[in-house]
């Protein structure tokens, strides 16, 4: 368990963290959410110690760590660029914190054994870090981290500097190691799919300040603002408000859209659109629409729902929302 | 080895300097050229490659570069092997070239540890002043050596305001060489201190190592190359070093007469053979921790190419 | 890495303090020790005809050894890069090996090839003395600055590749044309680098002329045999600090030039 209050931290002019405070219960998977600058890393680094705060204190599993340097923490951290010792064999960069600790040859070997063997470096014991790929790297820089069975993981962008497939592997792997070793774990990322993807919790934080803490779920579909359904998943902007492209049904007749808009409360009603474009993307088919209004909009629909319309370049639509979308009136979900 | 004057652009000296021992992250020498072929002529510059071009350029390079040093080894053995064995053995010269070796030593030996905690100082540290500091340190490639010996014997010579007399002593010789090889382990740690990446430090302070640990096991082991590039280099310019120590060392044979200063006075005496087989020892000594340092960095190259 | 606030202290403590005994104060007193009896006393000192006669000899040196290094260290450079030839690796190790001379061996060497007695020591017979004369110290002076045109100019050679000359000839710009109008303007910044390099060094050069030079006041003394002749022989001190001075200030002119030129050669 994690505790941050009050957490302060400015450069100059700019404030990276601002009166921040969150909880992170043991043993889950936490992704802290959110663009570049919002405070993220920060925040990350100030529970490592390797940043100092202005103000605030931190807690981990009971002891207030506030003024303690990063060596006495428990802390295992993994960067973006890995931070590999680039003179050392995979074998000596795991076994660093434990080799400095002093413990013994044998249980340090056997130690570094089982962990590459969790993380699939059997066989790469005495390779440089050079001579491995980004994902193996980071699968090293992991099992470094882990080695000193550190009460908290911390990630900084762990696949940031990967491509998109190894990235997605990755994720897949550290989810499933979490399952394995549930130590407590923090994630930054600014990829809302990956947060969606790997964590039990998110926190989106932005310009300094937490928007919201809840699990990927509530996030989803009850976001506290404007900013935290932006951030999260894609957004259309309908007759002035913000809705999920998915959620924007289209129909040939204004009667038929009246008709069944009139079942979903606080939409903003039916809008006629002209189809600019129609994408294919796979099994998605996404609609380019320009409404009466000159607004520009995109909605989302299955292959199937397409099909049925038939729809083409210049077409005219009626438009209306499927699930009330109005972050203000939803229900809060968990603000801080 | 005399860079007298270089500078200004951190480590670029050095990578003027033959041996190529790059700092890491210093751009590479000249690879040999993979321009495809061209016809020679079609374009401004395939007039130097043509024969012709070559020509001059290697006869040029042979007059300045070659004969004098041709001319040099050859006389060095004008009274055969035995004779060169013997000016190199006169007791005095060897005295001459042991006081070289030793001052070298020692002065490669404190740059290695002054030129590393200077380069720390200038890149992790931060307090007013430190641009001019920065720009102190390009001072003793910029400096004339004479200048150098002058500006060193005005406070440490016999006219010292604070009462140091290091004239014509062994720490003076070690002083002046140490004045003017200041700036080659500095310039070439800098850049890569620079570059290091902070992470991995930072990885190292998680993982629980002190900061003591830390530089000991991860970064020293980084800047070793640029480390030794920078002592080596330091220490082939001070065994040829003649301009900073020829005021302030007093040139006692067999105390502070350093094997240049042996050379020039063999050539007053005219003993042109005795000069020469010195100056040839010189040479190969200069040539042979160029060349360790060429194959040092070259085997740095190597094992990274291979793990690339 | 943290470094606590003592530990750095202390570190910066040390290096400032070595820098300080080694660089700064001798320089600050030197200056001190040139200028406390007055500038008309310094200016006095750096125009006796000696002196000027010196530093005439120093910018004739110059003047001599500038061009011969441009035009040879650039045909030197273009052979090295975009020549194909055997021996191009003897080549790069013999543009390299001034730099690993002590000044002295030069001066030996030169006395050995161009002396009386040496290799080419019937040039004196047909009334060309160099060694012991102007030639010796141009020949002196270009040997220990051979390589810095050379390697300035070298690696942007490399870097701007044959293309735009090619372009050019394909325009049906002659060789002389392509030179002139592409390679040149594309090289002038490393080249100008070389050629301050080249000047600050031939200023400053000591081991090698002193060997070479007869050494006589107002006749064969450069501006560094002036100081040291006037420790020395004349036991002036103050008129060897005013002459050191006079070589700082072109120095540290020549670390000024270098830095802005550098800055320029960055933003180009």
């Amino acid at each position: 368990m994690i505790t941050v209050t009050g957490a302060r931290k400015s450069y100059g002019d700019f404030t990276a963290l601002d009166d921040v405070s969150l909880e992170i219960p043991a043993g889950t998977l936490t992704a802290l959410l959110g663009p570049s600058g919002s405070g993220k890393s920060t925040l990350l680094r100030a529970i490592a110690g390797l940043e100092g705060l202005d103000g605030g204190r931190v807690v981990i599993g009971g002891r207030d760590v506030t003024g303690v340097p990063p060596q006495k923490r428990g802390i295992g951290f993994v960067f973006q660029h890995y931070a590999a010792f680039k003179h050392m064999t995979v074998r000596d960069n795991v076994a660093f914190g434990l080799t400095i600790r002093k413990r013994p040859k044998a249980e340090i070997a056997r130690k570094v054994d089982d962990l590459l063997e969790i993380v699939g470096l059997d066989g790469f014991q005495h390779r440089y870090p050079a001579q491995l790929s980004g994902g193996q790297r980071q699968r090293m820089a992991l099992a470094r981290a882990l080695a000193v069975d550190p009460e908290v993981l911390l990630l900084d962008e762990p696949f940031g500097a990967l491509d998109a497939k190894v990235r997605a592997d990755l994720r897949q792997w550290l989810r499933r190691l979490h399952d394995e070793v549930h130590v407590t774990t923090v994630l930054v990322t600014h990829d809302q799919e990956e947060a969606l993807d790997v964590a039990d919790r998110i926190a989106v934080l932005n310009k300094g300040r937490i928007e919201q803490v809840g699990d990927p779920v509530a996030l989803y579909d009850r976001p506290a603002n404007d900013f935290v359904m932006s951030f999260l998943g894609s957004v259309a902007r309908l007759g002035g408000q913000l809705v999920r492209p998915h959620d924007i049904a289209l129909h040939r007749t204004r009667e038929r859209a009246l008709q069944l808009d009139a079942r979903v409360g606080g939409s903003p009603g039916v809008i006629e659109a002209v189809v600019e474009r129609v994408v294919r993307l796979g099994f998605e088919v996404r609609v380019d629409l320009r409404a009466d209004t000159g607004e520009r909009f995109a909605a989302q629909l299955t292959r199937a729902e397409a099909d049925a319309l038939a729809l083409q370049a210049g077409d005219t639509v009626f438009a209306h929302t499927v699930q009330a979308v109005n972050p203000a009136e939803a229900e809060p979900a968990l603000a801080i | 080895m005399t860079t007298t004057v270089t500078g200004g652009r951190g480590g670029t000296d050095v990578s003027a300097l033959p041996p190529s021992p790059q700092p890491p992250g210093a751009t590479p020498p000249a690879a040999p050229s993979s321009e495809p072929v061209r016809p020679a002529g079609r374009s401004g510059l395939g007039r130097v490659g043509r024969p012709l071009g070559v020509g001059v350029v290697g006869l040029w390079l042979s007059v300045m570069v070659l004969l004098p040093l041709a001319a040099l080894t050859v006389t060095s053995f004008e009274d055969g092997w035995g004779g060169f064995w013997e000016a190199v053995t006169a007791p005095v010269a060897l005295a001459s070239l042991r006081v070289t070796i030793v001052a070298a030593v020692v002065v490669a030996l404190v740059n290695a540890v002054m030129g590393t905690l200077i380069a720390w100082v200038l890149v992790r540290d931060d307090f007013p002043g430190k641009r001019i500091v920065n720009a102190l340190i390009d001072l003793p490639f910029a400096l004339p050596t004479i200048v150098a010996s002058i500006v060193l014997l005005s406070l440490y010579g016999p006219n010292s305001p604070v009462g140091i007399h290091l004239n014509a002593t062994q720490p003076g010789l070690v002083l002046a060489l140490a004045f003017v090889t200041l700036p080659f382990v500095v310039r070439s740690v800098q850049p890569v201190l620079i570059e290091a990446d902070r992470e991995v430090e930072e990885a190292s302070a998680s993982l629980g190592a002190s900061s003591w640990t830390t530089f000991r096991r991860v970064v020293l082991p980084t800047l070793t190359p640029a480390i030794i590039s920078g002592t080596g280099l330091a220490f082939a310019r001070a065994i040829g070093e003649y301009g900073s120590v020829v005021l302030i060392g007093g040139n006692i044979p067999r105390e502070t007469q350093v094997a240049s200063q042996y050379i020039q006075q063999q050539i007053e005496i005219d003993r042109p053979v005795n000069a020469a087989a010195v100056s040839v020892a010189l040479l190969a000594i200069a040539f042979a921790t160029l060349a360790v340092l060429r194959w040092y960095a070259g085997r740095g190259l190597r094992r990274e190419e291979d793990s690339a | 890495m943290t470094t606590t606030t003592p530990a750095r202290l202390g570190l910066r403590t040390v290096a400032l303090g070595y820098l300080v005994l080694l660089v700064a104060v001798p320089i600050a007193l030197i200056l001190w020790r040139s200028f406390e009896p007055g500038v008309g006393a310094f200016v006095e000192s750096v125009r006796t005809p000696a002196a000027l006669a010196a530093l005439n000899l120093s910018l004739l040196i110059v003047a001599i050894v500038v061009p011969l290094n441009v035009v040879f260290g650039v045909g030197t450079a273009l052979a090295l890069v975009r020549g194909r030839f055997p021996g191009k690796g003897l080549l790069q190790a013999v543009v390299d090996l001034p730099f690993a001379v002590s000044p002295i061996v030069v001066g030996v060497a030169l006395i050995l090839l161009w002396g009386s007695g040496g290799w080419f020591g019937g040039v004196e017979g047909l009334g060309l003395q160099v060694i012991f004369g102007l030639p010796g110290m141009v020949i002196a002076t270009l040997f220990v600055t051979l390589p810095f045109v050379v390697r300035e100019v070298e690696p942007v050679l490399h870097e701007i590749g044959t293309e735009q000359e090619q372009a050019a000839s394909t325009l049906g710009a002659s060789s002389w044309q392509t030179f002139w109008r592409i390679t040149l303007p594309a090289i002038r910044w490393g080249l100008t680098y070389g050629v301050v390099l080249t000047i600050a060094r031939a200023l400053g050069e000591f081991g090698a002329v002193i060997m070479v030079s007869s050494g006589f006041p107002g006749v064969s003394q450069t501006l560094t045999l002036l100081v040291h002749s006037r420790y020395i022989d004349d036991h002036n001190a103050y008129g060897a600090y005013a002459a050191a001075t006079l070589l700082m200030g072109l120095a540290v002119a020549t670390l000024l030039g270098m830095t802005l030129l550098d800055r320029k050669r960055s933003t180009r």
